[in-house]
């Protein structure tokens, strides 16, 4: 299925808000996207002039260009967006498609036009997404000079990544292993103490507020789900009623038509009500806990760090005592603790960058989807009751 | 038990069209006089017209007031009066009761004249909606509550006992207040009961609840979930609905198992209808040897009336089926949505407490509490959507069932007719050939059979008349009440939709 996105203007993120401070003089945006068969197209663009086409892989590979390059290793990795994923709702066409001989001409139609709507709607998220991968990138004072990020930019061929192989993603798969191991034994090493209170309460902080987060999303999900199934089963109710009432020769016709049309109506806003939720609520959890994941590897790191730090003290005091290779132990302890503070510092940069914007963002979104919800329910009661007195007027 | 019928006056024309009903003035003074047949005893219908007895006082003189008024009225189908010659020849209705009372059910609570509701039930029921809104009120001034139900009892022997609250003016009940314990197999009693008088004959009888082996089960051992009190409510729920839509049928209104059934404090315990009973079993085969009947019996529709209104229940039976299953659907979804909410609540209020920011905090667990209310009015509405909307739905469906079966009754009554009139003119054939045979005995044995055969033909031919003209009335009334029933309960449901609507706005604020 090939389908457009004008994803320039409308797909301003609204999962999460991005302060783009700082020099604004690198504006990243995705003008389009086309979507086709398995891959999605991102036509990238920066206000210099430069446009590339970009697959999802090669966000990827920028991605781990970042997490892998040592300089880096101090700050919050954007997290990479999601793999664009429509299985879901091929499927779903798919099963409408095969059809259900019960299901009338109107219906069908009806049910086409939601799955279509659904669709839409994850592609327009895709690729929000991946814009904002790209336009924290390049708020980022240090992350933006990157070199890789100007070849993903600026480079007009087919950056020829070809995705993870399947060794690759064992690969990687394992890593994570080892990291959690190591995580774990080095918290666990006694005389590892931190030093400084605030990346002690941080860590905590953090480990626990992503288990909730994303606790919290799955639950939001679900939510969302339920809430689109039930907006979903008031099709084939109104369906029902209209041929009922169609069939009806007394005044319990216009009854019926009346309420199979206030069925649709309120099938449109449920769905609406539903979608909110899911851009508002869902979608910014899920951010989220992307996000605190990536804080957390921070942390990781410079806790990796502060092992080594330590353990090139211990390493020095060593040589020292057997008055052996000093120096290169020194050099080494020196190069260990220039590390772990450069990280220390720059993680308590990024985590309070982190905290406040969680906190803008929150409140941004949570503000919004208690708007929308009350717009939405104040339309239905009104349908509601317009529907009622016309009900009542009749005799 | 077979029923006894008293042979209505001869000698009258007895077209069914009630066309002649024109002249609907005349009539109904004198459905004044229309009787019920006396209480002693099954007599002859000729019964003078003083016999306006003991059953039906109250709302008598209040009729005929309203009756008064209006010219051209057409019948609340509720008696046994069938008007159909200039005569006005009352016809008695069914028969004798074969249950405790020796009283015969037939009165006439309102003898209204069905003029023309045959042809076009609509264009009249539009303008006579009000005049019987009004009728309605001042007859059926009798109102049934089922409540409190009472574990009685333990183990497998246990039960649920309902009280049975009626309050009522009408003045054939003792009292004005009263109440009494009833459990289920009571109900299903009262309800064979009824059907075995009434069915036959072209009534419909609304359908009991529906027994429901695992729910009971649950209740009997004891399980004191959720889901046996939602059982048990849905149980109460229905009985309710049962009993108050038997009660607004004039004629099962006057029936003396109805009345002690409300009234008296012990009733039989009605052993028939246990499930595995001798009565039960003799039931299945019945219901199987109706099915194989059902499926030979050719008969010639001569009126299109029933033809239409067969196909259009059909089409409504099925249409409701679908609905209905449907809005199950819509009650399952909308309480899992109310569960999920729920889940979701609880997640958002722990994410609010491990927040470090404390507006960002407070402003979480508001949301997990708002979350929670919702997700409470969210199964409330999913309470409404099944007791309202999806049990209407299912009543109809199972009355519509019953309503088939009363067509399916009445051609079997012609059936009979047809079997009758064919052994008439067997036994005709039999004369003749023992007339040229010259047997003189045997003649007069034929000529005997023939008498015989002849007054059940005719019998016949007035059983089936009369049960098409009391399906039609039904029919009407069963429509009127449709309509009504499905409109209230729209509106309530609607609005309980408003309610909920509001109560989320109020929360989001």
């Amino acid at each position: 299925m090939e389908t457009h996105a004008e994803a320039g203007k409308e797909g301003k993120p609204s999962c999460a808000s991005v302060d783009l401070q700082g020099d604004s003089s690198l504006q990243v945006e995705i003008s389009d996207a086309v979507s086709e068969r398995d891959k999605v197209k991102f036509t990238v663009q920066t206000k210099t002039e430069f446009s590339v086409v970009r697959q999802h892989e090669e966000f990827i590979w920028l991605h781990d260009a970042y997490v892998e390059n040592e300089e880096y290793a101090g700050l919050i990795i954007p997290p990479a967006p999601p793999r664009p994923d429509f299985e879901a709702s091929r499927e779903k066409l798919q099963k409408l498609g095969e059809g259900d001989s019960s299901v009338t001409r109107e219906e069908f139609a009806k049910m086409k036009q939601e799955l279509e709507a659904e669709y839409l709607a994850i592609f327009k998220k895709t690729v929000a997404m991946h814009e904002v991968f790209l336009q924290r990138l390049a708020a980022h004072p240090t992350l933006r000079r990157d070199h890789n990020f100007f070849v993903f930019l600026e480079y007009g061929q087919d950056l020829s990544v070809r995705g993870k192989n399947r060794k690759e993603l064992l690969g990687g798969f394992l890593r994570n292993i080892v990291k959690s191991a190591d995580e774990a034994l080095i918290t666990g090493m006694s005389g590892l103490k931190e030093v400084d209170d605030f990346f002690e309460h941080e860590r905590t902080f953090l480990l626990e507020y992503h288990t909730r987060i994303r606790d919290a999303c799955l639950r939001a999900d679900r939510v969302m789900r339920a809430h689109k199934c039930l907006a979903d089963d008031y099709i084939p109710i109104s369906a029902a009623l209209s041929s009922l009432g169609t069939q009806e020769v007394n005044q319990l016709r216009t009854s019926f038509l009346k309420l199979a049309e206030l069925f649709e109506r309120l099938r449109k806003l449920e769905g609406r009500v539903a979608s909110d939720q899911d851009l508002k609520l869902s979608d910014m959890l899920r951010y989220y806990m992307r996000d605190s994941q990536a804080a957390k590897d921070l942390l990781y790191r410079r806790l990796r760090a502060l092992a080594d730090y330590e353990n090139a003290n211990k390493a020095l005091d060593k040589a020292r005592t057997r008055n052996r290779e000093v120096r290169p132990a020194e050099s080494h302890q020196q190069l260990c603790c220039q590390r772990f503070e450069r990280l220390s510092d720059s993680a308590k940069q990024e985590l309070m960058d982190f905290k406040s914007r969680r906190v803008s963002s929150f409140r941004k979104n949570l503000i919004e989807l208690a708007e929308l919800e009350l717009k939405h329910a104040k339309a239905s009661t009104l349908i509601l009751r317009n529907t009622l007195v016309a009900l009542k007027g009749e005799p | 038990m077979a029923a006894e019928r008293e042979p209505p006056p001869l000698g009258d024309g007895k077209p069914t069209d009630f066309e002649d009903l024109e002249d609907g003035e005349d009539l109904f003074t004198s459905t004044v006089s229309t009787l019920e047949s006396s209480p002693s005893s099954p007599e002859p219908a000729s019964l003078p017209a003083e016999d306006i007895s003991a059953n039906s006082n109250g709302p008598k003189p209040t009729e005929v007031g309203l009756d008064d008024d209006r010219e051209d009225l057409f019948a609340e189908a509720t008696e046994e009066v069938s008007l159909d010659s200039p005569e006005r020849e009352p016809i008695l209705s069914s028969e004798p009761s074969p249950a405790v009372t020796p009283v015969t059910p037939t009165t006439l609570i309102a003898p209204r004249i069905e003029s023309k509701s045959m042809s076009a039930p609509v264009i009249f029921d539009r303008s006579r909606e009000e005049i019987e809104e009004e009728a309605n009120g001042d007859i059926f001034d009798i109102e049934i509550g089922v409540s409190d139900p009472e574990k009685v009892g333990d183990g497998m022997n246990a039960y649920m006992a309902y009280r049975v609250t009626t309050k009522t003016s009408l003045s054939m009940f003792s009292k004005s207040e009263f109440s009494v314990k009833r459990r289920f197999s009571d109900f299903l009693g009262l309800h064979s009961k009824l059907a075995s008088k009434y069915l036959h004959v072209g009534y419909i009888v609304p359908p009991a609840p529906e027994k429901s082996i695992v729910g009971m089960t649950k209740v009997k051992v004891g399980k004191e979930d959720s889901s046996s009190t939602e059982f048990v409510e849905k149980r109460r729920a229905a009985l309710e609905r049962y009993l108050q839509r038997t009660v607004k049928h004039p004629t099962l209104l006057q029936d003396p198992d109805l009345r002690q059934f409300l009234e008296s404090s012990e009733l039989p315990r009605a052993v028939n209808t246990q499930a595995l009973s001798g009565a039960g079993i003799l039931r299945m085969v019945n219901k199987a040897a109706d099915a194989v009947n059902k499926m030979t019996i050719k008969m010639n529709e001569s009126d299109a009336w029933f033809e239409e209104k067969q196909q259009q229940f059909e089409n409504l039976d099925q249409q409701l089926r679908k609905l209905h299953a449907s809005v199950e659907a819509l009650v399952c979804h909308r309480k899992e949505l109310s569960a999920n909410t729920a889940a979701f609540a609880k997640s958002a209020a722990m994410l609010g407490n491990s927040e470090d920011h404390t507006a960002l905090s407070r402003a979480l667990s508001q949301l997990a509490e708002v979350e929670e209310k919702i997700d409470q009015l969210h199964q409330e509405q999913a309470f409404a959507d099944f007791y309202m909307f999806s049990e209407l739905l299912s009543d109809y469906i199972r009355l519509i069932a019953a309503v088939k079966g009363v067509f399916d009754h009445r051609m079997k009554c012609w059936q009979k007719w047809e079997d009758a009139q064919i052994t008439l003119l067997k036994k005709r054939e039999a004369e003749a050939k023992m007339m040229v045979a010259n047997k003189p005995d045997k003649i007069q044995q034929a000529k005997n059979e023939i008498r015989e055969w002849e007054a059940k033909v005719q019998q016949g031919e007035r059983d089936f008349e009369q049960i098409s003209k009391t399906i039609r009335k039904e029919v009407g009334r069963f429509e009127k009440e449709r309509v009504k029933d499905f409109k209230t309960v729209i509106i309530k449901y609607l609005e309980s939709l408003v309610q909920t609507q509001q109560q989320v706005s109020h929360f989001c604020l």
